[in-house]
């Protein structure tokens, strides 16, 4: 890739982007370009992280553990569903992962925990993705009667409308109240800690880009 | 009676001086009953009360002759009896101070007559006749032994029977019944004595050792034998002075008293004649009644003692159980007081790692049954099933777990040195805000169903990752927080100690809804204590740091609410909370604030906000005021106030008030030019806000630049027109006090009148607090001081409400009064109506008050009321 379209890419990329500014948008690009190894872009191939890449990077970066997740994160990126993270979804990505608004993140959350996509998280998903988060007691007769309990805890603070299960008008309901709900069902955002040395590690030097 | 005295009786140590019998509540038993048997002998046996004694008894009384009334006959220094014996002789004739007396009778109407000394007479009276029923019966009887005297005595009268001694023989029957009465009587108290031993002695004083030393928080500042050397039998009383069953010697030094010299004796704890400087020797003699312990004695000699004991007291009795279980079985019965659950309790924590604190591991037991509770409580149970993922969370519980230790009772450790930081972490001076008792509820059926969802919660608070650890604190959170049920609730089942451990890991959202949940549940003084206890402070300190805004507010605002008694301010100033709070008030300054909130933020305004909120709790101690101005807490208070948000003004005024009581910072507000941001908010439409400005005027205007300024920054017109709203008490006194202090200068003065402020001060007057009225009656009195406000001040009926709270008890309030009342009386006109109204007798009268302030002012305004007097009597 030349250096004019490199410099065209960054332009568009930062006219559609609200969270970065150029040289932001620039460092990650390059940065996706070291991720995915050489600038070379053969004309009909799409350039991308696929699944198991990307995953590797939200572990070893942003310190996520849970496969569920994960998986459901690249799904959150991978906006046209082709199974890999291009350029563009890497930068619309990762503006709403480490400076999306609170709506942004709602919305992008709500379709993490929305295994199935059909605008509901309901009973069962909770179930399945609330499933490790408590310790099996071995003296209990059920081992998954605490994981029940915890949902209906959820649904008990967070299902508005009482039918059972979280519409997103339920959720950005109960997250506007209590903002710590927003990952309620397992953390599918950076944490503030890893986010911060992310962006010190990527975004190094502003000036360095400023002849560009 | 005979036996009873030398039998009985507790004699001082021969050889000193006249024998004389020692203050005991033995012999004042014996005392008491001779007292009542002589009172009732006139009625009970009319004809044996007049049996004229074979020799008189005779001692020194201290009643005066002029106390005997009809049926004697009285000159100055002698009075006789008109009732005589066969002879003619008076049966009671007194010489002062010696009087003799020869009936029974006659010692009868005595007693009625000494009434209060009667029992210091009856004293006087057996010393002086350490043999009466000889005295009584006749020499004859003086050979009697007295094992088997009173059946001798009966036989020897037997033998004759003229009337006289048939009399005679009824006497000494009913001498020998009292006798009889006083030894058992005697031996009932005998029996109640607890007699102490050498071992129980000695762990008393070891004990008491151990939580001895310098520092307030100690119980003693030292305890020490006077010998070192220690028979074998445990005493270390020299041999000849064991007899007389004493043990030991001690050298106690209370922190509010000169040392003092105790006998430890098999009979009980009572102080001596002291060690004599010269050679060491102690002066055996007993100087105090006998105490039946060495802490019951020093918690009546010490108030500093008994006040520090009654902290320590659970800890000191655990201890105590403890050793002596230990060390001898002869444990007093009080000593048993601390139930299994404290023994066990300790006993459990030297089992577990974890410290679980006695109280909840009772809790937890008692709740064991219900639930799988054991589980959670038991950490080794625990350990065993906590798989992979959790190792880290558990590690997190061990690494506070130890941090605690320091605010923990950890009384299986023996170190002195542990004890002794227990000690200085865990008392402290008097404190505001006193333990209320523990509400805990005693049985499992009347518990609320908060109660059991709470204990769920925890459950997975415990047991859960940092999703469900979040889902629970949300749900927690829904619980009605303020209500003391579930705050009482939460402690109970374990829930302090996760909250506060969630403060010490990673994760932000977890310490975040944490403190949430403590921030609400802080508001109950118990829960209070025990975040302290659980050693929650050092770590919301701590939190102060953080690079999370939210964070730091809502940790600010725990502090806040934890802080409000002293030994939590001491805490976190001992941690470095003070400069980290100052620290926070620097936030609201940095103008590069991102226009994009991240998630979870606040902004700067708002930590600003909340460090000013717990400074304000904070300043509520000396030492932390100090350190407050020293972290340089001033400037950026003053920067602060110039802000216009009514929630940050009210803890930063708030601040500012507690602390204007220091000279410091009143120079300090003066240099800050922070008076005209007082002024300006004055003009708030907060109440509060009105009340802590005005509170703080009123600090600083002792100073009179700052009554200038005060003036000149407009402050005194919202003051008047303050006055008259009378609803809201704090702010009406609050602002009558800066009424009061700024009135101390003339030209203000002026200016109240212009605002017709003193007519408003006059009405109020009656129906007030002291509060207000202290500081009404004190700004009257300055106006006062010219002619034109006296006269205001009369024609509002101001002095008739002036005289009549010269009947009042309050100092402060009668110096201000006496003050007024002075002023007003320089003026004839109203010194005519302070005179009808009978003023004058009312401050002659305050010149007997015990205050010497309210004694003097009464003198000065005095005065005035003399002068006008002499002028009126001229014209």
């Amino acid at each position: 890739m030349n250096r004019k379209k490199l410099q065209k890419l960054t332009e568009t990329l930062t006219k559609n982007c609200k969270h970065f500014n150029k040289s932001e948008v620039k460092c990650l690009i390059d940065l996706f370009y070291t991720l995915v190894g050489g600038i070379t872009e053969r004309q009909g191939t799409v350039v991308g992280l696929d699944r198991n890449a990307f995953r590797n990077i939200l572990h070893t970066t942003f310190g996520m553990t849970d496969d569920m997740i994960m998986d459901r994160v690249f799904r959150g990126f991978d906006k046209d569903n082709d199974g890999c993270v291009t350029v563009s979804e890497w930068v619309y990505g990762l503006s709403l992962f480490l400076r999306g608004t609170l709506e942004e993140k709602m919305k992008y959350c709500f379709e993490v925990f929305d295994l199935n996509g059909d605008g509901f998280i309901s009973k069962e998903e909770m179930f399945h993705m609330l499933k490790n988060s408590l310790l099996k007691q071995p003296s209990e007769e059920d081992p998954d009667e605490g994981i029940k309990d915890l949902v209906e805890i959820t649904l008990k603070k967070m299902d508005r409308d009482h039918d059972g299960k979280l519409s997103f008008a339920d959720y950005e309901q109960a997250v506007r109240e209590e903002t710590l709900l927003l990952e309620a069902f397992g953390p599918c955002l950076p944490d503030p800690k890893s986010q911060m040395e992310f962006e010190t590690q990527v975004f190094k030097d502003p000036h360095e880009f400023n002849d560009m | 009676m005979g036996v009873a005295l030398t039998k009985s009786a507790q004699w001082t140590a021969a050889g000193y001086g006249p024998t004389a019998l020692e203050v005991t509540p033995l012999n004042e038993a014996i005392l008491k009953e001779i007292i009542e048997f002589i009172e009732n002998f006139l009625y009970n046996h009319p004809q044996e009360a007049e049996y004229v004694f074979a020799e008189p008894l005779e001692w020194k009384t201290n009643l005066e002759p002029s106390a005997f009334g009809s049926g004697y006959i009285v000159s100055e220094t002698a009075v006789e009896s008109k009732e005589v014996d066969n002879n003619g002789q008076p049966l009671l004739s007194l010489s002062v101070p010696h009087v003799q007396i020869r009936s029974f009778g006659q010692l009868s109407q005595f007693l009625f007559i000494a009434k209060d000394s009667k029992l210091k007479e009856a004293q006087l009276c057996v010393e002086a006749n350490r043999n009466p029923v000889e005295k009584i019966l006749g020499l004859d009887y003086n050979t009697i032994k007295e094992e088997s005297s009173a059946l001798r005595i009966l036989e020897k009268l037997t033998k004759g029977d003229d009337p006289e001694n048939e009399i005679k023989r009824k006497v000494a029957h009913l001498l020998y019944q009292l006798d009889l009465h006083l030894l058992n009587n005697s031996l009932k108290h005998i029996s109640l004595e607890i007699r102490l031993n050498p071992v129980t002695v000695k762990n008393d004083i070891e004990l008491l050792k151990r939580f001895s030393g310098k520092g307030e928080q100690t119980v003693l500042e030292f305890i020490e034998y006077t010998s070192d050397y220690e028979f074998s039998n445990g005493c270390r009383a020299p041999p000849w002075r064991q007899i007389h069953g004493e043990i030991c010697y001690v050298l106690v030094k209370p922190h509010d008293a000169d040392t003092l010299c105790l006998t430890c004796s098999s009979e009980g704890v009572f102080l001596n004649g002291g060690k004599t400087d010269d050679e060491g020797e102690i002066n055996y003699e007993r100087k105090s009644e006998v105490y039946k312990d060495l802490v019951t004695l020093l918690k009546d000699k010490s108030a500093k003692f008994s006040e520090n004991m009654s902290r320590q007291e659970l800890k000191f009795n655990e201890e105590h159980h403890k050793e002596v279980n230990q060390l001898s079985k002869t444990a007093k019965e009080e000593e048993a007081i601390p139930s299994n659950r404290s023994t066990s309790g300790s006993h459990r924590s030297t089992l577990e790692k974890n410290q679980i604190n006695l109280v909840k591991s009772h809790m937890a037991k008692r709740l064991a049954p219900s639930l799988n509770w054991k589980a959670t409580v038991d950490s080794k149970d625990r350990k065993s099933s906590f798989k992979e993922p959790q190792e880290e969370k558990h590690g997190r519980h061990e690494k506070t777990g130890t941090s605690f230790s320091h605010g923990r009772a950890q009384l299986i450790r023996k170190s002195v040195e542990k004890i002794e930081d227990i000690i200085s972490d865990s008392s402290s001076e008097s404190e505001e805000d006193e333990e209320s008792p523990d509400h805990r509820q005693e049985a499992n059926a009347d518990l609320p169903s908060e109660y059991w969802q709470i204990q769920k919660l925890v459950k997975y608070l415990k047991g859960g990752n940092q999703t469900a650890t979040v889902i629970a604190l949300c749900s927690m959170k829904d619980f009605n927080l303020a209500q003391e049920t579930c705050q009482l609730a939460i402690r109970d089942v374990g829930g302090l100690e996760v909250l506060i451990n969630l403060l010490d890991t990673d994760e932000v959202k977890c310490k975040i809804g944490s403190l949430k949940i403590l921030k609400e549940i802080s508001h109950n003084s118990q829960i209070r204590r025990s975040i302290v206890d659980l050693g929650g402070l050092p770590i919301m300190v701590n939190i102060l740091d953080s690079p999370h805004k939210s964070l730091k507010c809502l940790a600010a605002e725990t502090i806040a609410n934890v802080a409000k008694f002293r030994r939590a301010r001491r805490v976190v100033r001992q941690y470095g909370g003070i400069t980290k709070l100052v620290a926070l008030l620097d936030c609201g300054q940095n103008s590069s604030e991102p226009a994009q909130l991240s998630l979870y933020e606040t902004r700067d305004v708002e930590v600003a906000r909340c460090g000013a909120l717990a400074l304000w709790s904070c300043s509520k101690s000396h030492t932390n005021k100090e350190a407050i101005r020293k972290a340089g807490g001033i400037p950026l208070l003053a920067r602060l106030l110039k802000t216009s948000h009514e929630n940050m003004l009210i803890p930063v005024v708030g601040t500012l008030q507690e602390c204007a009581s220091e000279e410091n910072y009143r120079a300090a507000i003066k240099a800050e030019r922070i008076i005209e941001n007082l002024v300006k908010n004055l003009n708030s439409e907060n109440e509060q806000l009105q009340e802590h400005c005005a509170m703080a005027i009123y600090q600083c205007a002792e100073d009179e630049e700052t009554r200038d300024l005060v003036r000149l920054h407009g402050g005194l017109k919202p003051l008047a027109s303050l006055l008259n709203n009378t609803d809201n008490k704090e702010r009406l006194a609050a602002v009558t006090g800066a009424i009061w202090k700024c009135s101390i200068s003339k030209e203000n003065v002026t200016k109240f009148r212009e605002y017709k402020a003193i007519e408003t001060l006059v009405g109020l007057l009656t129906d007030q607090p002291e509060e207000v009225l202290i500081n009404v009656v004190g700004a009257l009195g300055e106006c006062c001081q010219e002619y034109e406000n006296r006269v205001i001040v009369r024609k509002c009926g101001g002095i008739q409400p002036l005289v009549n709270l010269l009947v009042g008890i309050n100092q402060a309030l009668l110096v201000n009064v006496t003050k007024a009342v002075g002023a007003c009386a320089v003026e004839p006109e109203s010194m005519a109506i302070i005179d009808r109204l009978d003023g004058v007798r009312l401050l002659w009268s305050l010149l007997k008050n015990p205050h010497p302030d309210v004694k003097a002012s009464a003198a000065w305004a005095l005065c005035p009321c003399i002068e006008n007097a002499k002028v009126k009597s001229v014209c």
